[in-house]
């Protein structure tokens, strides 16, 4: 008893302070550092898996996000597909929805796409076709958003593992709707989605594949940057976030809130569905969400749901994988290093967090300043 | 009968490894954690398993299974408990969110798990797939005697040691959490870390401990995978959705691991039942294949509507707990 005692008197040898506020500057310095760091360690890992000239490697991979102009393109393209999920996911983390089930969101929409691709190339002119395309997902996403978000508002149904199972069950409706769409038969996959006719495909832009899909993403991300900080609702979701009991003194609607909330939230990760469906691959498979959903929660969170901060967040992985893609082929692994790789980076920048929020204190430091 | 028999069989060695991350998962969340991480860390386990057993048969003339056993035992433990001290270490001691935090453990196990399994017989120098045979075999190796009984040793005594281990592990942690005092003490913290702090009980020590414990639980099911299930090999996401399905099992389980047994038997059923129910199109099998994850949500909306406290999830769940914040 007397030991404890002793200890109790102790001043701890690493204090951890709060800091009250830190420079802009100082705080991207620090993450700055964080990658570098990360680079540092995968970059070691390479070595130790390859033995491989780590400098080459990562030129290598530059090659394979931007070394020529269809790389290039494709990397925007993923990037833009990240940032217009993590868009749709802040306004629900916001309120502190924990919604995990972008993905199934996603799968949702695209299967809503490609559903009225298939069944409506020859009925509707591709102009309107592509307006209902993007209407109909999004309304797609949004159902299987409100769905969690009712239970949560009015049984308390924990979200994060009801949105995590609808995931699951989305993937069997798409795994169902390939056995009707499938071609050519039997061949499990639905191929390339109207290749001859084109019909509900994003058309061009600026004489760009992808033009399209950079304007109506950017004009998207502006919306809801505006929406989240300059709007009646953005602020209730912020309060229903920060306090639901303050939220209920204030008068908000919080039942209200949460169901509109996650209704703008599926909506927008549905409409990325048909992004990544008509925008982009053109067809539908259970891998048309490819994590992309889990990932974009890690970009909104680590970007604090600043949107310039998420297209670099979303630019930094993107690149990153893209180009480990790269690698993988020039140093005969599988593709699956990104992974790793990402995991890697996305560890040091979380971590890096609790360096921009507390500040460490030594002993001997601490007893100076008394 | 012998149908359902095959049935019986099958469905316990799928729920196994769901029960093993279930079981682990259990143990995490009752400190407060929810680690999404789960699923890579099985990913973790099962590969590294692999990984060492694979080594000893190719480095070693005449492999004696029981050591390649032994080996890739303890390197399954090491990695996944290595994976849970990742973790730990993020939300615990550097106060990140746990969400966050798991994906990220998840899309990095995954990934781990995959790249190894993919290319480690290449980088080894080796061509084709990884097979570690020998050792699969005591791994697979069922009850001496008492298999040979008819029906019962069928049904009781045709499984690998993992099969009775899993069983046993989830029986000693029912009667940790409920009836030793490490075990209410880790209970109190996942209810009310603050209260369970000002009772002089190490709150970090118990989430440490606690989350590393549980990942290394939950390797085994990689583990179980790779060698009973597979026998020796790997296949890129082979083991698929099974790490999610222990999450959901914790929730069916209401959080008590002796539920999670059967609760596993009843997924592992219900992950394969397509393939015996009779008259299923190929398309309706797609949506039977829905049944485990719609069973969980039907769960989870009657457990909470219910709000009984005994099958509610332990309040601290998913927040981080800063002794200077209250």
């Amino acid at each position: 008893m007397s030991k404890d005692i002793v200890l109790l008197n102790k001043e701890p040898f690493i204090r951890m302070v709060k800091r009250d506020s830190i420079t802009t500057v100082k705080a991207w310095f620090i993450r700055m550092i964080a990658v570098i760091l990360a680079l540092i360690v995968a970059a070691l890992v390479i070595v130790a898996i390859t033995k491989q000239n780590p400098i080459e490697v990562y030129l290598g991979m530059i090659d394979g996000a931007v070394g020529s102009k269809r790389r290039l393109w494709v990397t925007i393209r993923e990037i833009l597909a990240m940032l217009c999920i993590a868009v749709g996911l802040t306004p629900a983390f916001k309120m502190k929805f924990w919604n995990i089930g972008a993905e199934g969101q996603i799968l949702m929409g695209g299967t809503a796409a490609a559903a009225f691709m298939i069944y409506f190339s020859d009925k509707l002119p591709s102009g309107i076709l592509l307006i209902v395309i993007i209407i109909v997902s999004s309304i797609a996403g949004l159902i299987w958003g409100i769905i969690p978000a009712f239970f949560k508002a009015y049984f308390n149904t924990n979200e994060t593992l009801f949105t995590l199972m609808l995931n699951y069950v989305a993937m069997q409706i798409v795994t169902f709707c390939i056995v009707f769409w499938e071609n050519p038969t039997g061949s499990n996959t639905v191929g390339i989605i109207n290749s001859a006719t084109k019909a509900g495909w994003f058309p061009s832009l600026f004489g760009n594949v992808y033009g399209l899909n950079v304007v109506l993403v950017l004009l998207l991300t502006t919306a809801i940057a505006i929406y989240m900080k300059y709007s009646k609702h953005g602020y209730e979701i912020s309060v229903v976030g920060e306090s639901e009991f303050t939220a209920e003194y204030a008068g908000i609607n919080v039942k209200k809130v949460i169901l509109r909330t996650m209704m703008v939230s599926g909506a927008i990760c549905g409409f990325a569905g048909s992004l990544i469906v008509s925008g982009a691959s053109h067809t539908i498979s259970t891998s048309t969400a490819g994590g992309r959903g889990f990932t974009a929660i890690i970009v909104a969170w680590m970007a604090k749901f600043n949107p310039i901060a998420m297209i670099l967040v979303s630019a930094l992985l993107i690149f990153m994988q893209q180009g480990s893609v790269q690698i993988a082929t020039q140093f005969g692994l599988n593709e699956n290093a990104s992974d790793i790789i990402t995991g890697i980076i996305i560890f040091f920048l979380i971590g890096c967090e609790f360096f921009i929020n507390y500040q460490v204190e030594l002993r001997k430091k601490s007893k100076e300043g008394k | 009968m012998d149908l359902l028999l095959t049935f019986i069989q099958k469905a316990i060695g799928q729920g196994i490894a769901i029960l093993f991350g279930a079981t682990g998962e259990i143990v995490t969340e009752k400190s407060g954690n929810l680690n999404l991480g789960i699923p890579g860390i099985m990913y973790m386990g099962g590969i590294s398993g692999l990984m060492g057993a694979f080594f000893y048969e190719k480095n070693v003339a005449n492999p004696i299974p029981l050591i390649g056993l032994f080996i890739s035992f303890l390197m399954t433990f090491i990695v996944s408990a290595l994976g849970g001290f990742i973790y730990s270490f993020l939300t615990i001691t550097l106060r990140a969110n746990q969400n966050v935090v798991g994906l990220a453990l998840t899309t990095f196990g995954v990934g781990f798990g995959n790249f190894f399994g993919g290319s480690i017989s290449k980088l080894a120098g080796g061509v084709g797939q990884i097979s570690v045979k020998t050792t699969a075999a005591a791994f697979r190796a069922s009850v001496p005697v008492l298999n040979k009984i008819p029906i019962i040793g069928d049904l009781l005594f045709s499984y690998g040691f993992l099969t009775y281990l899993a069983i046993i592990i989830s029986l000693s942690m029912t009667y940790f959490l409920k009836h030793t005092r490490k075990g209410l003490n880790l209970r109190a913290v996942g209810e009310d870390p603050a209260t369970a702090d000002a009772a002089g009980i190490n709150v970090t020590r118990y989430k440490y401990s606690a989350t590393v414990m549980g990942a290394a639980i939950a390797g085994l099911g990689g583990l179980y995978f790779v060698m009973e299930y597979y026998g020796g090999t790997w296949s890129n996401n082979g083991f698929g959705d099974r790490g999610w399905l222990a999450i959901a099992l914790v929730i069916l389980a209401l959080w008590n691991p002796n539920n999670a047994i059967w609760g596993s038997f009843l997924f592992g059923g219900l992950y394969i039942l397509y393939i015996y129910l009779p008259g299923l199109t190929r398309a309706t099998q797609e949506l039977c294949k829905m049944l485990p994850y719609l069973v969980t949500i039907v769960v989870l909306i009657i457990s909470s509507k219910r709000n009984k406290h005994e099958s509610q999830p332990p309040s601290s769940l998913g927040k981080a707990y800063f002794r200077e914040e209250r």
